[in-house]
């Protein structure tokens, strides 16, 4: 490979990491704060689909695509909120409520959106980091959406919170020990439930991106794992939201290997390229699930990792 | 970690009662009731949302019945489609039994697919006998399924990776090495349509039981499912299993292998599921191709879970569930609904099943007084 097609698979492997590591930001951050109060919601996949699919349909039919991510929000939150409610039977299990949340996500996603797979909607703008160097090249690379904006001041909002407010304290307690949050006078039902429907809200405007953004349009291939490989991102990053971000950005980087090398002419192996953020998830979690560290820092009430 | 894995009803009555029939009946009623409950409102919920859609819930249920159940034809169509669902739920099942949640039978189906289409193409080129060939497919179908969930079950034990994730992630993993080689190094040039490994033909296929038009896949699920039901309920590396899902660390104090009995349940299950992808290459596609992710993984994770990982009550709910499948296109044309409505009903189902969980222990009618405190 000669430098200069190195430096393009590196510019794009950068400008990948700023495009396609949205969803998995917004995801994580909502699995992060559903994880901190002490349940696992494995259905984010399902949710991610259906915000794709109503922020799609909102943007449709009003001309705005800002309400259409705020619809997917809302629509992530009903899921969310199911799960939330769910769990909170007896003698349910998060982890396969999560499951039947994933199928019947992407199951509502399919039925009511066959009718968008050919319109299209009015998209998100963006605006480029790297205009001021007059390189066509790096502009492109360093288009930057708003939404990515918006992920990186919640995460910073969430760590500040967690870390500082009497909400985030609860949150933390919820999940270490029930037992202490029911002691404090806190219901542990009413804060799981609430950290879900959030996480949910968040998971569907994550959705929105990929039907707003990149891609930007909608149809049923959409979503091949995302949704999964956030929440097993936050194991990685240790439940902190700070470390989802710089993780999901690697994540984006690693999910633009294929196309990158596919824009030098290397299209031998593109499958395996494809499947390279899978790989990294899976090598991700052998090397961290052991760790000591993770296991200094899990929420003691999770059901994931024990 | 998780109590998803229920005892067998004969297991938790004390010797003394093992013998009282009423008692056992009665115990084991609230897992058949609850279930059929759970359909119940899944049927009643969908109805009202046909309703709300302007389509009539009556003619979907006849539908369901014509396209499912209904005539020789249909039935005999749903019985293969059944016969995956077998399968892949007793990938679920068994796992389930140790206490882990495995939800990735699509890729040990479709990697045990790709493998055994992989291995007949020397020995159909080379004129071996078919059955010959067949057994060998089929071997190097389960193998490779066994290998690949038993990976997930040894990472699983030794470094603590959640299985349900990295199942699913193996999932992913598994349709894009079989994608690769497909649409690669194992194309076969000579079909220019569809990206598939080259066709076994027709010398070499399975063939349909005597009579009907349903492959012998039907009869190894329904044998593999009374083979395994067996092997959990009645032999001692089924209790140990059983003991290990319902408490590990006894099962470690005991000095039961824990680490090697997840592995070999895992690896059985895979090779369950590794099966099933031979028998959609041997008896239905004859070639390993994308249509091989057809979804039977998933959709046996839900059977799995309302047989409540019962292998003998894997064998109706997957028949059951074969004639919902198999009636989708029926449904969707005459009442034009999208084609995802049958994905939607088991999502529906899965939720409402999943909620009825909370149901057990609650009805009087079901205890056995005295029986209950003791187990």
């Amino acid at each position: 490979m000669s430098q200069n097609a190195a430096i393009i698979v590196i510019l794009a492997l950068i400008g990948g990491a700023l495009r396609v590591s949205t969803p998995f930001m917004f995801v994580a951050l909502g699995e992060c704060l559903t994880e901190k109060s002490g349940r696992v919601n494995l259905g984010l996949e399902g949710t991610l689909v259906l915000g794709a699919m109503s922020g799609y349909a909102i943007s449709y039919h009003s001309g705005s695509p800002w309400l259409g991510v705020l619809g997917a929000g809302c629509a992530g939150s009903v899921l969310g909120a199911m799960h939330g409610y769910i769990c909170k039977l007896p003698r349910v299990n998060d982890i396969a409520v999560g499951i039947a949340m994933m199928l019947f996500g992407t199951g509502v996603a399919f039925f009511f959106g066959k009718p968008y797979i050919q319109p299209s909607a009015p998209r998100l703008g963006s605006f480029s980091l790297g205009a001021w160097t007059g390189n066509q090249e790096i502009a492109t690379a360093l288009q930057i959406n708003p939404l990515l904006i918006v992920g990186i001041v919640v995460a910073l909002v969430m760590a500040w919170a967690f870390a500082n407010t009497k909400w985030g304290l609860i949150v933390r307690m919820t999940g270490d020990s029930a037992a202490s949050a029911r002691a404090m006078g806190v219901s542990v039902d009413l804060v799981r439930f609430i950290c879900t429907t959030i996480g949910g809200f968040l998971a569907g405007i994550g959705g929105a991106f990929l039907s707003l953004y990149y891609p930007g349009s909608w149809n049923q291939g959409l979503s091949s794992g995302q949704g999964l490989m956030a929440v097993a991102l936050v194991i990685f990053a240790r439940w902190s939201p700070i470390r989802c971000v710089i993780a999901a950005l690697l994540f984006g980087a690693a999910g633009s290997i294929g196309p990158a090398l596919q824009s030098v002419g290397i299209t031998q192996g593109y499958y395996f390229f494809n499947a390279a953020p899978y790989i990294l998830t899976l090598f991700i979690m052998i090397a961290s699930a052991g760790s000591k560290r993770a296991a200094r820092d899990v929420p003691g009430e999770l059901s994931i990792t024990k | 970690m998780t109590d998803i894995a229920e005892p067998l009803p004969t297991v938790a009555i004390p010797s003394s009662q093992a013998g009282d029939l009423s008692v056992r009946i009665r115990r084991g009623a609230e897992y058949v009731v609850i279930p059929l409950l759970a359909l119940g409102i899944t049927a009643f919920l969908f109805s009202l949302f046909l309703l709300a859609l302007g389509k009539s819930p009556i003619q979907f249920f006849e539908l369901v019945e014509r396209g499912g159940f209904g005539t020789a034809f249909s039935l005999q169509n749903t019985l293969q489609r059944s016969s995956p669902l077998i399968l892949t739920a007793l990938c679920v099942a068994l796992p389930a039994r140790i206490g882990l949640v495995i939800i990735g039978g699509e890729g040990a189906l479709v990697l045990g697919g790709f493998a055994s289409a992989v291995v007949a193409i020397p020995l159909v080129l080379g004129k071996v006998s078919p059955l010959f060939t067949l057994l060998f497919m089929a071997s190097t179908g389960m193998l490779v399924g066994a290998l690949w969930i038993g990976i997930v079950g040894y990472l699983r034990y030794a470094r603590g990776v959640n299985e349900t994730i990295s199942s699913l992630l193996m999932t992913y993993i598994g349709i894009a090495i079989m994608n690769f080689f497909v649409e690669g190094s194992l194309r076969d040039l000579t079909n220019p349509n569809k990206p598939s490994t080259m066709p076994i033909g027709d010398a070499y296929m399975v063939g349909h039981i005597p009579g009907t038009d349903v492959h012998w896949g039907l009869i190894a699920g329904i044998v593999l499912s009374v083979l395994l039901y067996i092997l959990l309920s009645r032999t001692t590396f089924g209790f140990a299993v059983r003991v290990a899902g319902g408490n590990p660390r006894a099962a470690l104090a005991q000095g039961l292998p824990v680490g090697k009995l997840i592995i070999i349940c895992c690896a059985i299950a895979g090779a369950c599921a590794g099966l099933a992808g031979f028998f959609e290459v041997a008896a239905i596609q004859g070639r390993a191709n994308a249509s091989l992710a057809a979804g039977y993984g998933y959709t046996g994770i839900l059977v799995s879970f309302l047989a409540r990982h019962n292998p003998l009550a894997i064998v109706p709910v997957a028949i059951l569930f074969g004639g919902i499948v198999a009636s989708g296109g029926l449904i969707e044309r005459r009442m034009d609904l999208p084609d995802a409505t049958v994905l939607l009903l088991q999502g529906l189902t899965f939720v409402v099943l999943l909620t009825s969980e909370t149901l057990y222990g609650r009805f009087k009618i079901f205890q056995v007084r005295g029986a209950a405190d003791r187990t």
